[in-house]
């Protein structure tokens, strides 16, 4: 395997996390630096994702770097038949570093180990999608001055959201609290309890949103999705408990911050939009800061 | 020691996997893949085992296992009790010890994992041992002693 690689966010030490969103924090003062001048990305995108592609392109495009690759695996040979094994190997050829969204868990895993380019996982399957997780950790930094001893509340699909289980990871290290508030068919699987309880990190369950929220710092919010219900009727039932207004933010306190991954239905409703606690627009903003200082991290740079 | 009958013949030298769990036996075959060596085996099920009720046994001419070989059936037959025998003595008692990591071995019980659709070798770090519970290296997913399928 690659070092330089970004598969899982557990790839990272507690000391990589800090150093990141240091670098982070410089490139948002100074976006514009030519650090990838002669520098060839790929950017194979198998499934399709225009948020994390246009945020890592981005990043890399202020950097001075060149792309290369597809938005969906429709354009590459992969409709032929190809293995993984042997677009990579052969992507492995043309570029510095490799940026890859896979729908398949494990893939990026598996690129790294194939490719001698670094490999940057942005999101395989229901698995690992670290660089969300950066820069959730980068707008956690930026609005609270700390990551440690934090309130955070993990709102909505708990059990499927790649998301909030790699944030919960990462948290891990700095001391937090957290509350999960989900509906019974959507609590935080048993594994991640057994990981907190192993670290004597206290957690806390609830089904209902209403009431709960007044202690925290982060407010997480996900979306509850109609195709995790087998029953249709279930998620009638509960679509409408977990919607965030700003009425429910009036007892909250003055530093709390909402984040949410995006794209939101409704789960917070637009009225909440104007509130200064929405901070999930410039959570999305703080993703190309966090994946210049990834991607630096990579291939070496600063 | 008191004579009794024996439901399988010694052996002169080689390897005796007693204990087996009776519903065990073809997952130990496999797990060891055993079911392809030229040497000579004998294979017993349904025994009569007072620990387990019904057991099964393997016997290996000439064929003395490894540790690393003895740790793969932890994964099916924990409770396993390997002889090692020279000149129909039992030279060596090897205990199934749960090894850190499972390579090659176990499939992973995640339908989208990378190990699934293509080929890669499959790879584990072993999280837990009482029960046996593996956490896949590509997909991060447990697979549990409850869905272990052997290779």
């Amino acid at each position: 395997m690659n070092k330089h690689s970004l598969v899982s966010i557990e790839d990272y030490t507690k000391e990589e996390i800090l150093e990141v969103l240091q670098s982070a924090s410089e490139f948002e003062k100074n976006p514009n630096q030519r650090l990838l001048e002669g520098k060839v990305v790929a950017s194979l995108f198998f499934e399709p994702s225009t948020r994390t592609r246009l945020s890592f392109e981005t990043a890399i495009n202020r950097l001075g770097g060149r792309i290369v690759g597809f938005s969906d695996s429709s354009s590459s040979s992969v409709t032929k038949g190809e293995t993984l094994k042997d677009t990579i190997k052969m992507v492995d050829n043309y570029c510095d570093l490799i940026v890859m969204r896979h729908p398949i868990e494990g893939a990026a895993r598996y690129a790294s180990e194939v490719a001698k380019a670094p490999v940057l996982n942005a999101g395989d399957g229901a698995n690992q999608h670290p660089s969300q997780t950066m820069l959730d950790l980068y707008s956690i930094y930026k609005t609270q001055g700390t990551l440690e001893n934090l309130n955070i509340f993990m709102v909505g699909d708990l059990k499927y959201g790649r998301t909030v289980h790699s944030l919960l990871q990462a948290m891990s290290h700095f001391h937090p609290t957290f509350h999960f508030i989900a509906p019974k068919e959507l609590q935080m699987p048993e594994g991640y309890k057994l990981h907190l309880k192993e670290l004597n990190i206290p957690y806390y369950e609830h089904t209902e949103l209403n009431g709960v929220i007044n202690e925290a710092d982060i407010l997480y919010m996900t979306r509850v999705q109609r195709e995790r219900f087998a029953d249709p009727l279930e998620y009638e039932k509960v679509k409408n408990v977990y919607i965030l207004r700003n009425a429910m933010l009036s007892g909250t306190k003055e530093n709390m911050r909402i984040l949410h991954p995006l794209p939101r239905v409704n789960e917070i409703d637009v009225d909440v939009d104007e509130n200064p606690k929405a901070y999930y627009f410039e959570q999305a903003r703080n993703g190309v800061f966090a994946r210049q200082a990834i991607i630096c991290k990579a291939l070496g740079i600063k | 020691m008191a004579k009794k009958e024996l439901q399988v013949s010694a052996i002169e030298n080689g390897t005796v996997i007693d204990h087996i769990p009776a519903d065990k036996l073809f997952d130990v075959i496999n797990v060891l893949g055993i079911a392809s060596m030229e040497n000579a085996m004998a294979f017993g099920t349904n025994l009569k085992s007072s620990k387990l009720g019904k057991k099964a046994i393997v016997k290996i001419w000439d064929k003395f296992l490894e540790d690393e070989e003895v740790n793969k059936l932890a994964l099916v037959a924990p409770s396993a009790k390997i002889n090692i025998i020279r000149g129909y003595e039992v030279v060596e008692k090897k205990m199934v010890n749960v090894p850190e990591k499972v390579e090659g071995i176990v499939k992973c019980m995640n339908p989208k994992c990378i190990t699934n659709h293509e080929y890669v070798r499959t790879k584990f770090d072993v999280v837990g041992t009482q029960p046996i519970v593996l956490k896949c290296h590509y997909c991060e997913k447990l697979t549990d002693e409850k869905h272990l399928e052997i290779i």
